[in-house]
């Protein structure tokens, strides 16, 4: 380990700021069968509800230029089948584990949240920005009086770091994330997928059974990263940035815009092996720049 | 990245695509498969048509937006290409072989009866193709299989004397593999299918391709893309 990586995220030392993001990486196991994932600073599992979800019905992935559209609908097995079956695994890496938890109602995130945080996990990620869920057509993180009623009530619960994970199509996504402060949240990650359309024209009908689903890649980057921007400035506790990063120059925008952290998500499906790429990348790059530590450059564009 | 060695129009928008480099696959198996291009964001899951020393054929159909870029593809392009991925076809079965292939469908079946005449020796193997027309390279089937019957612009359902057979592999229309896994049932016989879905990761993490079994949701690429026909339908 060269150590120019290296960086806390709260309390946990990173190896480096790659961290795999939710809904990409499964719960690791498929990737440690391509490449030795525990280069990587960590991973989030796929998002967990409290009951297992079967998913939505239909086509659930559609092309775009630069991006893909997804309506996966959250499929999981729920939390304590994850807790059995898939948490020792991620447990047995050397890496940090982020449990990504979703819900449709404010009972079901607060009992999740209790059971996951009972076990031996390093982070939670709350996702209240999923636009994939149809019992939930306006997710928690749209509006402020339910985030901050979410991240209050799940606040109570967990033991562990909290980070929320905002959307983008939230009304005011600074504001949202003043409130996720407010209520005591130690970390935010931005941003989720975009709400997003398509039609297929010689059908004339919606590509999706749920109508709209969720926009990622490298056409939602400038976007993502401007979100980061005008975040960062505004609140103090951590932010890991996510967006359609596929490179370690991505990778190296959203942290001189203020990320401690980043997430790659899309860029694992053009590429299983993306994240080492990026990192072996992002170390040349520190290394021809004569920059000791990649902390120096968080933030440095105002 | 890899080079294309050719990319060969045939008859009915079919293409036959040689890239080159070593590579190994058990029969059923897919690799994923990308030209760098702004047409082209994801890549798409192709199963293997032959194995050769020197590369790796698929046969693909011009549909898309994704395989009109690749059809664009010339000899000496380069390609992202990835894999193998995927369970593939049981590598021992039992008695006499059918293998029902229609249209696109019939990529994954010519390695598959190639690769069968190695493994299964003793056991007879009959080919099975539906397609729109002739097409030129439905004659190598011959090189492999002890008999080859194709329809055309039927269904070639239609013509396969289920009685005579101990397995089936099918790949192609719904429709099709759902006839074969109705007669298949009823004589008891062991018919595996291979299913085709819009991907995205292609190694079991994202769940875009899941599809629908008798034991729950199931990920295409990764559980399948072979499974037992009384498992699906």
């Amino acid at each position: 380990m060269s150590g120019l990586l290296d960086i806390d995220f709260l309390e946990i030392n990173l190896k480096n700021p790659i961290i795999m993001a939710s809904g990409t990486f499964g719960f690791g196991r498929e990737y440690a069968e391509i490449y030795d994932i525990e280069k990587l600073g960590g991973i989030v599992s796929k998002g967990l509800t409290l009951n297992p979800r079967t998913g939505n019905q239909g086509i659930r992935v559609w092309e775009t230029s630069s991006g893909m559209m997804n309506s996966v609908g959250l499929e999981n097995p729920g939390i304590q089948s994850f807790i059995e079956n898939e948490l020792p695994f991620m447990q047995s890496l050397n890496l940090a584990h982020i449990i990504n938890i979703s819900g449709t109602n404010l009972e079901d995130y607060v009992k999740a949240c209790q059971k996951i945080s009972r076990e031996k996990v390093d982070m939670i990620e709350l996702n209240i920005s999923c636009p994939n869920v149809k019992e939930n057509n306006t997710p928690f993180g749209i509006k402020e009086t339910t985030t901050r009623e979410v991240v209050k009530e799940v606040r109570k619960v967990v033991k562990v770091p909290l980070m929320v994970k905002l959307s983008p199509d939230a009304d005011d996504i600074i504001r949202i994330a003043k409130i996720c402060e407010e209520e005591g949240a130690d970390a935010i990650s931005l941003i989720n997928t975009f709400k997003s359309f398509a039609i297929n024209i010689n059908e004339k009908k919606k590509i999706f059974k749920n109508t709209y689903a969720g926009l990622s890649g490298p056409c939602i980057k400038p976007i993502a990263l401007r979100m980061v921007h005008e975040v960062a400035k505004q609140i103090t506790i951590p932010i890991m940035g996510i967006g359609g990063i596929v490179n370690y120059q991505d990778v190296l925008e959203f942290l001189m815009a203020g990320a401690r952290s980043v997430q790659i998500g899309t860029a694992n499906f053009i590429n299983p092996k993306v994240g080492e790429i990026i990192i072996k990348d992002l170390e040349n790059y520190l290394i021809s720049n004569d920059i000791s530590n990649i902390s120096e450059i968080i933030g440095i564009v105002d | 990245m890899a080079l294309i060695k050719y990319n060969k129009p045939l008859k009915s928008n079919f293409y036959l695509l040689k890239i080159s480099g070593k590579y190994e696959a058990k029969m059923g198996q897919f690799f994923m498969i990308k030209k760098d291009s702004q047409f082209m964001f994801l890549n798409r899951p192709m199963s293997v048509y032959d194995l050769e020393n020197d590369g790796i054929i698929f046969l693909y159909k011009k549909i898309g937006k994704g395989t009109t870029v690749l059809a664009d593809c010339k000899k000496g392009d380069e390609i992202s290409i990835h894999g193998p991925y995927g369970n593939g076809f049981p590598m021992e079965v039992e008695g006499n072989i059918a293998l029902v292939g229609g249209g696109t469908g019939i990529a994954p079946l010519f390695y598959a009866t190639k690769q069968l005449k190695k493994t299964c020796k003793n056991n007879i193997i009959h080919v099975f193709l539906g397609l729109q027309e002739k097409n030129e390279f439905e004659a190598s089937f011959n090189n492999y299989g002890d008999l080859l019957q194709v329809n055309y612009g039927g269904f070639i359902t239609d013509y396969i004397p289920y009685e005579k057979y101990n397995t089936i592999f099918s790949c192609g229309p719904e429709l099709m593999m759902k006839k074969i896994e109705k007669q298949a049932r009823k004589l008891n016989i062991d018919h595996y299918v291979s299913l085709e879905k819009r991907m995205a990761c292609g190694v079991g993490a994202c769940l875009v391709c899941t599809c629908q079994t008798k034991n729950g949701n199931k990920r295409v690429c990764k559980d399948g893309p072979v499974f037992r026909g009384k498992d699906i339908f």
